[in-house]
């Protein structure tokens, strides 16, 4: 470029580093998916058994309705207890890890323990808590307990970690204890973000409490797992767009709930 | 003064400050009412065994008990190349889904698509994607391409599209539009109204978006295996099968510190590029 200085400045110079690493992610691609085994043939035959498995889910088969409406209300009840239950745990654990509440040698220990229970994938704990406490619905509120404290403890601490210590002082100056200072400085701080997460955390809930079945630990997952087992794939599509529907309307309804909260 | 005068300004003073108005207070009240109701039923409705719970302090220290010593030298016989796989399913899938969900979000974004229906078609494809979890993408591409590797890469990306679409579409529409009508004026085309205009706006979001999805799909591509979709779950199905509980604890040991070195990554370049 130095022989071109003092001429005409580039309005687009090119930009090489971002060509050099589209490139060498263009290149990553091929190598995975060689090393992933992936073939032209072996996509066409894929497609083929995509239009066929598409044929065979439609039309929806709801005759079976007892069955899906049961493992909807299974999943619905994990979700909404591990919600409850996880949402109370997080709320000493959200106080215990914030740093400008707590000392040093409190806040980091909680912090790795949230840590600890969010780096598993719900299904895993759910599998853990199969073993431990048997098949069944106890199962699956067990591991996303622990799902919703990895999350929402995390948030809540950094929530708290955000706000404004002006108030913390002026309830700590007038002698206040410890539970004063959280109850009338921190909360009316936090409170809507607080909301804002916990409906997060039950969106999120009931999304895998329809999957932890899958391992056994209740809920629609179990109906869809045999359903699949079974090729069964008209009841297959049938439970997906119940599912889908319970999902979306728990969205609506937590869309509202938000608003109430503004 | 009479007292009369005195009346009016002090009712008005007197008169109790609240935070909220009725209705507010009203829905508020609605809101805790159902929620608790909610709690009530599902306690009381819950299918609990009590046999199953009554042991479980047993159960527990039994897993435990086998779990320890954990076997280690698994790791080069049986984990490893699964563990190379699972990375390959997460970054592979990450990079289909960046690929599929550029032109779902430009559909969506309603300052670049300025059509409702197309608007509306591409969130009805974003919130599919969201709405069906991982694992089952993955049993419907278990059922087409078979069990594999392939099927949890499709399965990561097609769960990932409503992801990165979603916010991809949300930074396009913040972006300014000054940049946009500069080169609309001088004449430009779109492509490089998109590339100039465009992309220096959502390039941060954009790869923190890559990153953050990164992060969140090496911790999904762990189970995947569970349904055959290839990946570090096969290792860990395999010896939950088998009843090796020690084998067990290898395998979530590794993904713990798979999943920790990832978390620590993704925070480090996020650092270091934005």
């Amino acid at each position: 470029m130095s022989a071109a200085a003092g001429a005409r400045r580039r309005a687009f110079a090119p930009d090489w580093t971002g060509r050099v690493v589209v490139a060498a992610i263009a290149l990553y691609t091929l190598y995975a998916f060689s090393a992933l085994d992936f073939s032209a043939q072996r996509f066409a035959t894929g497609l083929g058994e995509g239009a066929r498995l598409i044929g065979r889910m439609l039309p929806p088969n709801f005759a079976r309705w007892p069955l899906l409406v049961e493992g909807l209300i299974e999943s619905l009840q994990i979700a909404i207890l591990a919600s409850a239950l996880g949402i109370l745990a997080s709320l000493p654990l959200g106080l215990l890890a914030a740093r400008n509440l707590m000392p040093g040698w409190v806040a980091v220990p909680t912090r790795f323990f949230i840590a600890f229970c969010r780096s598993f994938h719900p299904v895993i704990v759910a599998i853990l808590f199969v073993k431990a406490i048997g098949f069944g619905a106890l199962a699956g509120v067990a591991a996303l307990i622990v799902a919703s404290m990895g999350f929402i403890a995390k948030l809540f601490a950094e929530a708290i970690e955000e706000i404004s210590p002006k108030p913390l002082e002026a309830v700590r100056a007038s002698g206040a204890p410890f539970a004063a200072v959280v109850i009338f400085a921190v909360m009316p701080q936090v409170m809507s973000r607080f909301v804002g997460f916990a409906l997060y955390q039950l969106d999120s809930n009931l999304r895998n409490s329809t999957m932890v079945g899958l391992v056994g630990a209740g809920g629609i997952g179990g109906t869809l797992d045999a359903a699949f087992k079974r090729f069964d794939y008209d009841f297959v599509s049938a439970i997906l767009i119940a599912i889908i529907a319970m999902i979306f309307i728990g969205e609506i309804l937590s869309g509202w709930v938000r608003r109430a909260f503004q | 003064m009479t007292p009369a005068q005195h009346a009016a300004p002090l009712a008005a003073v007197d008169r109790e400050w609240r935070r909220f108005s009725p209705r507010e207070r009203f829905a508020r009240w609605l809101v805790y009412l159902v929620a608790v109701a909610a709690i009530v039923w599902s306690v009381r409705t819950i299918d609990v065994i009590p046999e199953f719970l009554a042991d479980a302090p047993t159960q527990i220290v039994d897993l435990f008990q086998r779990m320890w010593p954990v076997d280690v030298a698994h790791y080069r016989r049986g984990i490893h190349d699964v563990l190379i796989e699972t990375l390959h399913i997460a970054t592979l899938g990450t990079i289909l889904a960046l690929g599929l969900a550029v032109p779902v979000g430009l559909l969506a974004a309603r300052n670049i698509t300025r059509s409702r229906v197309a608007n509306q078609f591409a969130q009805l494809i974003l919130v599919s994607s969201r709405s069906v979890n991982s694992l089952v993408w993955a049993l419907v591409f278990v059922a087409v391409f078979g069990p594999g590797a392939l099927a949890g890469a499709l399965a990561i990306a097609f769960r990932s599209i409503g992801f990165v679409g979603k916010l991809l579409a949300e930074a396009l529409e913040e972006t300014q539009r000054g940049p946009i009508e500069a080169l609309e004026a001088a004449g430009a085309p779109w492509g490089s109204i998109m590339l100039k205009g465009y992309w220096p706006q959502v390039q941060p979001a954009f790869i923190g978006i890559a990153l953050f999805r990164w992060d969140i799909n090496v911790r999904e591509s762990a189970v995947l295996g569970l349904v055959g979709a290839g990946g570090i779950g096969v290792a860990l199905d395999d010896a939950m099968n088998f009843f090796q509980w020690d084998r067990v604890a290898m395998v979530l040991l590794t993904i713990l510190v798979v999943v920790v070195i990832a978390e620590i990554l993704v925070t480090w370049i996020r650092r270091r590029i934005i």
